[in-house]
């Protein structure tokens, strides 16, 4: 039985101590918009934060986390970061089938919250775990720029839903 | 996959003969063939509505429905089903788009619904078949959802009329309200639903002149994308069941193998595992969670046949193709006039890899299988076919068959199969509970279903002034079309989109021959569809070739290409537009860096793309920068567009630069990312899309910009270091910058 720091609450879950975090979220407790995409820490799908720092969750034994702060997708947006990072997201529009997308919003969030103008090699350092096989990743790169600085980055102006 | 267009529409009145009309007007209906359901020819169609009121009772029997797409319900919302799957392409944006604009409302003002599976109502005009794939759902549907909006808004302006005893024609739509301008009267969608749902169906409808459309061209945002950034969005993968257990499953890895015995004492010992299931060529482990599942799987001691397979290699399949290409019997695609005797003859063989899709949601269903019926959860590109498949499987018919499409993470051509469907109905049919069956990443890329790889002879004779006189391509490989659907194959056993972008180019040949080897790979060695499919493969031959022949002739590969282009107006343009965004003739590159372009026109659409890469003295390949240059017709979603290219080209950019499936002792060599590479988002450099604007029907998308990249590739890594790659993935050996000598030591 391990208690959990989740989304800004706890919980109990009676998972052996090396089931991995991601399937702990998914399975035991519901959690899904955490993604299962390699299951080796190689693409990123499963990216959430702990204590603030974006980490593999398909690699990270729950017993391991102790009384660490988890944060997933479904929370992100209560931190100052995370709302930004999911602006920008639909002002830009980055998503294309939007599966990898909470992992690299996770990343992204991270590398905002500590990082609150990143330079291209930022980007560069704090995404390139996340694979994204549609090819997302120059919208990527302009939604952290926006979020950031604020300032529009887009290619074309993209309007929102109630527009016309 | 399919060269065929819609007619054009300016305010024209549709009526319900219009599929006749559409193949009077020369709509490419190759593809058109007996669908699962055993009905011929099936399309959707802007008046047909289920009329089983089980469907309707199941749909909140809404008071207004006029066909499959729309309904409206007693409290004026707005439901759209689509017609085709959303992958990541857009679809749903698009097709919300093409109903809303004609029938009068935002696109903020919908719920969007997955459609049943059910061919009558939902086939595609362009594959006879509820099927999400080639790049035709867009083309399919302009024509159909327009007017199934206008249907829709015609009959409510119709009550609304009547009403008022006003003229219909002075009567408009706007965010789904109706309303009168000229006595400023209106009424709501909900006031009108109950009496619109009472009307007999109109015959002719007006489409919007494309000058008034509100939606259609705008660079709005799309409709799934509020969920998908919250983690809201349900995906395959996602779906839970009271009572549901979850499966993984490890299937003979040798293609064509069989399971001969499986000890299971291990696995069984494991906390939370629930059962083991034998398949013929597989095992399953179900647990109470993911996890407990593959820890089971891992401890199971396995025995396999591994069948005829067993010492199958990549080498042997090479030898087999080169072999074929030079003695095999061909089949014409087309022959126009004879190789001239003299000039300049050029000939080079191109070489392409076996290849995985890797969607980033591995594949999964879920499955629930009990004495009377068969439920199915899954992201599919074929809904009926896996029903279809469900049905044979079960002994159920097939309206016992109930299947819940789900989004997709990822298609690529995967999930226009059903194999993973049928192995999970197999597992779920030995248990009395819900299972979902989830593929590992390394079940994934070991049992894909890979694009085929092709051996081509290309050829050309040059006059005197360097221009072809001859084009032949002699191309060698497997068809998926002869397998997935045998009753579409051309004239003389053709593959149509084995040859397509290779049949025809953009440019002015006058004697031409193309020609088809059939070579079927190994039983058990499936191949499948892959994001670009027939275009894929041959605009990188003939493109790279194309290269061939500039340097050949001594001249610029741009002014080669645009003395051939002085015909072909729409692909000129794309050509100097492309040369000017990148400013070819700007000042001179650094050493080992070089910039190529490629031209096509796949899939109704046409593009020109220029990528600029460096080559380090190591032979690592750097995208600096990539230009597109894209006439697709008329825009529905130009944000969408820019997104399908840019992504289309990094897909393409990706398998050109590190995808390749290899085989040794029968067996997919790759498992994971780590040796299934993937560009990377610090690998990517800007993309930029420019867009002319046209008049013409839309053009297809999807697959567009994968198609066109490798040859752009391999175009400017000659132009970086002279050294022309006729085989991908790109080999670094061959790029080190003393090439020359590692060749002799290594090669």
């Amino acid at each position: 039985m391990f208690r959990l720091r989740i989304n800004g609450g706890e919980l109990s879950v009676d998972v052996p101590a090396g089931m991995p975090l991601l399937w702990v979220l998914r399975d035991a407790i519901g959690l899904t918009g955490t993604k299962f995409g390699c299951g080796i820490a190689q693409c990123g799908a499963c990216t959430v934060h702990l204590d603030g720092q974006a980490i593999r969750s398909c690699v990270l034994p729950v017993g391991s986390i102790g009384d660490r702060a988890i944060t997933t997708i479904e929370a992100v947006g209560k931190t100052p970061s995370g709302q930004k990072i999911q602006k920008a997201w639909l002002d830009v529009d980055v998503v294309q089938c939007g599966y990898c997308q909470s992992g690299q919003i996770m990343s992204a969030a991270a590398l905002l919250a500590h990082t609150p103008n990143p330079t291209d090699d930022d980007i560069d350092a704090a995404m390139s775990g996340n694979i994204c096989r549609c090819g997302t990743y120059v919208r990527i790169r302009a939604a952290i720029k926006q979020a950031a600085t604020g300032d529009a980055e887009v290619l074309q102006a993209i309007a929102p839903a109630g527009a016309a | 996959m399919i060269p065929g267009h819609a007619p054009a529409a300016r305010s024209t009145p549709v009526d319900s003969d219009r599929r006749n009309a559409l193949k009077l007007a020369g709509l490419s209906i190759a593809f058109l063939w007996t669908g699962t359901s055993g009905t011929a020819s099936a399309a959707m169609n802007a008046r047909r509505q289920s009329s089983d009121p089980a469907t309707a009772a199941a749909d909140g029997n809404p008071p207004f429905a006029p066909n499959a797409f729309i309904r409206i319900d007693t409290d004026g919302s707005v439901r759209l089903v689509m017609p085709s799957v959303e992958m990541g392409q857009g679809i749903y944006t698009g097709a919300c788009m093409m109903l809303a604009e004609e029938l009068g409302v935002g696109l903020d003002q919908i719920k969007v619904e997955h459609s049943p599976p059910n061919d009558q109502l939902y086939a595609s005009p362009f594959l006879g078949g509820q099927i999400t794939g080639g790049s035709t759902s867009t083309r399919g549907q302009w024509q159909v959802l327009r007017e199934a909006g206008a249907v829709a808004r015609t009959l409510l302006i119709s009550v609304a009329a009547q009403r008022w005893h006003v003229d219909p024609s002075a009567c408009s739509v706007a965010r789904g309200v109706v309303s009168h301008p000229g006595s400023g009267r209106t009424l709501t969608f909900a006031a009108l639903a109950k009496s619109a749902g009472a009307l007999p169906m109109p015959g002719k409808v007006e489409l919007k002149d494309p000058k008034a459309f509100t939606l259609i061209g705008k660079p709005l945002q799309r409709v799934d994308s509020a969920d998908k950034i919250k983690g809201a969005t349900q995906f395959g993968i996602d779906v839970r069941l009271p009572g549901m257990k979850v499966a993984t499953v490890r299937a003979c890895p040798t293609f064509g193998g069989k399971l001969v015995a499986v000890a299971d004492e291990g696995a069984r010992a494991i906390a939370g595992v629930i059962d083991v299931v034998r398949l013929d060529n597989a095992v399953a482990v179900v647990g109470e969670n993911f996890w407990a599942a593959k820890q089971g799987l891992e401890a199971l001691e396995i025995h396999w046949d591994h069948g005829n397979n067993a010492d199958l290699t990549t080498a042997k399949l090479r030898a087999a193709l080169a072999e074929k290409l030079s003695n095999g019997t061909s089949i014409i695609a087309r022959e126009d006039g004879k190789r001239p005797a003299g000039g300049k003859s050029i000939e080079a063989v191109y070489q392409l890899p076996l290849l995985a899709h890797a969607p980033m949601e591995p594949l999964n269903t879920t499955v629930w299988v009990t004495a009377d019926k068969c439920e199915i959860w899954v992201g599919s590109q074929v809904p009926t076919r896996c029903v279809a498949e469900a049905a044979k499987i079960t002994g159920l018919p097939q309206e016992k068959i109930v299947l819940h499409n789900q989004y997709l993470g990822g298609g690529f051509g995967r999930r226009l199969e059903t194999d993973s469907v049928e192995q999970a109905v197999n597992i779920a049919k030995q248990l009395k509970y819900p299972v979902k069956v989830i593929w590992t990443r390394e079940e994934d890329i070991r049992q894909d279903i890979v694009r085929p790889m092709y051996h081509d002879r290309i050829s050309a004779v040059l006059d005197a002034a360097g221009r072809p006189v001859w084009f032949g391509d002699r191309i060698t490989g497997g068809t998926v079309l002869g397998r997935w659907a045998p009753m579409a194959m051309g004239k003389n056993g053709l593959d149509d989109d084995l040859v397509e972008c290779a049949e025809k180019t953009p440019y002015e040949f006058a004697n031409v021959k193309v020609e088809w080897i059939r070579h079927d790979m190994p039983d058990g060695l499936l191949i499948g569809w892959w994001r670009g499919v027939g275009p894929t493969h041959n605009l990188f031959v003939v493109e790279s070739f194309m290269d061939e022949l500039a340097h050949a002739a001594g001249k610029d590969p741009l002014e080669y290409r645009r003395a051939l282009l002085q015909q072909n107006s729409r692909s000129l343009a794309l050509l100097n537009l492309a040369a000017d965004k990148i400013g070819w003739n700007s000042a001179a590159l650094p050493p080992r860096v070089g910039r190529g372009i490629a031209l096509g026109e796949p899939f109704g659409s046409r593009i020109c793309v220029i990528v600029e890469a460096e080559v380090t003295a190591q032979g690592e390949v750097r995208l600096r920068r990539a230009v597109a240059a894209l006439d697709c017709g008329i825009a529905i979603n130009p944000s969408s567009i820019e997104a399908q290219v840019q992504g289309g080209l990094i897909f393409g950019l990706s398998a050109a630069l590190y995808s390749g499936i290899t085989i040794k002792e029968g067996a997919i060599e790759q498992s994971n990312f780590h040796n299934y590479r993937n560009l990377r988002i610090n690998e990517v450099p800007l993309i930029e899309v420019h867009r002319v604007e046209s008049a013409q029907p839309p053009g297809g998308l999807g697959e567009v910009g994968t198609a066109i990249a490798a040859p752009a590739l391999g175009n400017a890594i000659f132009a970086a270091t002279g050294v022309r790659l006729r085989s991908l993935p790109v080999d670094r050996r061959l790029l080190v910058q003393n090439a020359e000598a590692l060749r002799r030591t290594v090669i």
